[in-house]
This record gives structure tokens, sequence and C-alpha cells, in this order.
């Protein structure tokens, strides 16, 4: 009984195929629009495809907003409980290395924002490459900078933990806490430049193999995302790390 | 709304140029001491900032109407985290009998 599953599931299953995918149904089909090789047969077409994409990356990007949210809401209450300790420890932390690192990555934001318009502009692959490892060359400074911070602290006995130095601060309790936030703010976003800078090299390799242009950009377009939502954390984490113990006279 | 839009090099220049000068300006600004008041400045040279890149280099500036809610709704839910948290630790003695 072929039609049994008609009256079981009647509705969509069962309607004409939408006039885009008629290719992917029902092969050899003439149409106007012949259809794109990159559109996947899920998608009406290019535009809701990257609608899509893009959505999807910004609803992660938001379970990401919540996840550093919540560090930043423990910096908030640690810090209205000990305000002076957080002065006293935020003036040991180098105000050029930081200041360094956050022109860092706005500059890296450019770069990615740039490789993003060759890709959109139909630029030569070598174009969006150049942009691309750019933009992962700035990442790796930035990483960089963030090993000479942290060798430093360790040098130090700031570290948190058994071998954390009491006896150098007034306030050591807050100093500790302070700094073993800093450690994990910092810590999980440099893990997110690790992870940004291993996307950019696979965009990079995809590039370079000439997958994008004007047409379809979408993988660069969403890592990009990526890019610049970690650069928005790093733009809250400067002032908030490295900014509140200038003028502290311990 | 128009996921194609390509921003002139020129937009992507001032919006790096901003970004650079509000650094500086932060950076500057926490030499002084103005009590409570640093606490103000940076914090809104940073939101500014961030509006910058996400509304210029995330384009969504030139995104779709369900673009702008679901970003708008991250920044809405962290809102919603922090006052209702706040709101707990910020009362805490305010009546007798509490724990501290």
């Amino acid at each position: 009984m072929p039609d049994a599953h008609a009256e079981h599931f009647p509705g969509p299953l069962h309607q004409p195929p939408v006039a885009s995918n008629v290719d992917a149904i029902q092969p050899g089909v003439h149409h106007e629009h012949p259809v794109h090789p990159k559109l996947q047969h899920h998608f009406d077409d290019m535009e809701q495809q990257v609608e899509a994409s893009t959505l999807g990356m910004w609803v992660f990007l938001v379970t990401e907003i919540m996840f550093f949210g919540g560090l930043f809401m423990a910096y908030i209450v640690y810090r209205a409980a000990a305000p002076e300790a957080f002065q006293e420890a935020s003036h040991h932390l180098s105000i050029g290395w930081g200041a360094f690192n956050t022109a860092v990555l706005i500059f890296s934001s450019l770069t990615m924002a740039l490789a993003v318009r060759a890709a959109q502009t139909g630029q030569p692959a070598r174009t969006q490459v150049m942009w691309l490892v750019g933009t992962m060359f700035l990442g790796t400074v930035f990483l960089g900078v963030k090993v000479i911070e942290y060798a430093d602290k360790f040098a130090h006995h700031i570290v948190p933990g058994p071998y954390f130095d009491k006896s150098a601060w007034t306030h050591p309790a807050g100093v500790e806490q302070f700094y073993s936030l800093y450690f994990i703010m910092t810590g999980l976003h440099a893990l997110h430049m690790i992870i940004g800078i291993g996307l950019m090299a696979v965009i990079a390799i995809m590039a370079w193999r000439k997958h994008f242009d004007s047409t379809y950009y979408t993988p660069v377009e969403v890592s990009g995302l990526y890019w610049h939502f970690v650069d928005i954390v790093w733009i809250f984490l400067f002032p908030l790390l490295y900014l509140i113990g200038r003028h502290y006279h311990g | 709304m128009d996921a194609h839009h390509v921003p002139s090099l020129k937009l992507y220049f001032v919006v790096f140029g901003i970004l650079m000068i509000g650094t500086a300006l932060t950076v500057a600004v926490a030499f002084f001491d103005l009590g409570p008041l640093n606490n103000v400045v940076m914090l809104t040279v940073a939101i500014v900032k961030a509006m910058f890149v996400v509304l210029y280099f995330m384009h969504v500036r030139w995104g779709s109407r369900l673009t702008w809610v679901i970003a708008g709704s991250g920044f809405l839910w962290l809102l919603i985290m922090f006052s209702f948290t706040l709101m707990d630790y910020m009362s805490r003695g305010w009546l007798q009998g509490t724990l501290r």
C-alpha cells in the first residue's frame, strides 16, 4: 500500500519542492537560476544560508557572553568586598604591556575586518590569505606578551597557591583573590585566542584553495565574528584588571 | 537588512582610529584620581569601544532584525545576571536578622 504514509503524514512531505531546490530533488528539471555550488540543499537560497550561519554564530556568542559574564560577576563581587586590595594588586600589573596588547588586538580586529572585506569584494586568494595571516601574527604577538607577563608573575611569587608571597602585600588575601581572577580571566581569554588562531589557520588554507569569493564567504565572516568577540572581552578586561590601581599609594 | 553590505575602507579606518583614541583616553584618565568617577569613565569608554566593534566590525549595523535581537539579548541577559546578583550582595545587612 504505497499511499498508506500519505494518510499518516500529510503536509510538507507532499508539497511541491521549492523552486530553487528542484535540482536537488528532481535532477535535470530546468529553471532560471543555476544553483550555487556552495548552497546546501536545506536552504532556499544563498541569502537564507548566510543569514542562518550568521545567526547561529551569534547564538554561540551569546553563550560566550554569559560564560565570561560569570567571571565578570565574580570580579564585581570580590572587588566590592576588597576594593583596596584590588587596587594594590592591579598596581603591580604593567600598564605598558596591557595598553600595547590592547592596541595589538584592536589592530588585529582591523586586519580581520579587512580579511572579510577582501573575500567579500572578490580579491585574489593571496590578498585574503595575507590579511588572515596578519591577524594570526597579531594574535601570536598578543600571546607572546602574555607569556612575558605570566613569567613575571611566577618569578615574583604572585601566582595564587602555596608559593604566593603573602609578606609582600598590605592586603594579601584580597591580592591573592585578584590574581586568581586575573589568571582565570586572562587565561580563558588566551585560550580563546589560541582557538581563534587555529580557526584562522583553517580559514587561511580554505582561502588559499580559492574557496571564497564575493558570492560565498560565510566561513570568513563567522570566524571574524568570533575574533571580534574575543577582542571585545579584552576591551573590558584591560581597564578592569590593569587600570584600577594607577594612583594607589600603599 | 543587507547581509552583503560592503563597508568602505575609510569607515573601517575611522572605527579603528576611534578604538585607538578610546584606548589612549582610558589609559590617560587612569592616572588621575577621580574617585568613583574613574570607574564610570573606564566603563563608558569600554562600552563605546565595544559598540563600535559590534556595529561595524561585526556588521550588526547592516544585520537583520533577528541578529539585532539575538545580539541584544546577550547583553540584556548579562545585565539581568549582574543586577539580580547585586540585589543580593548589596542589600545584605539592610534588614535585621539577616546574616550580615
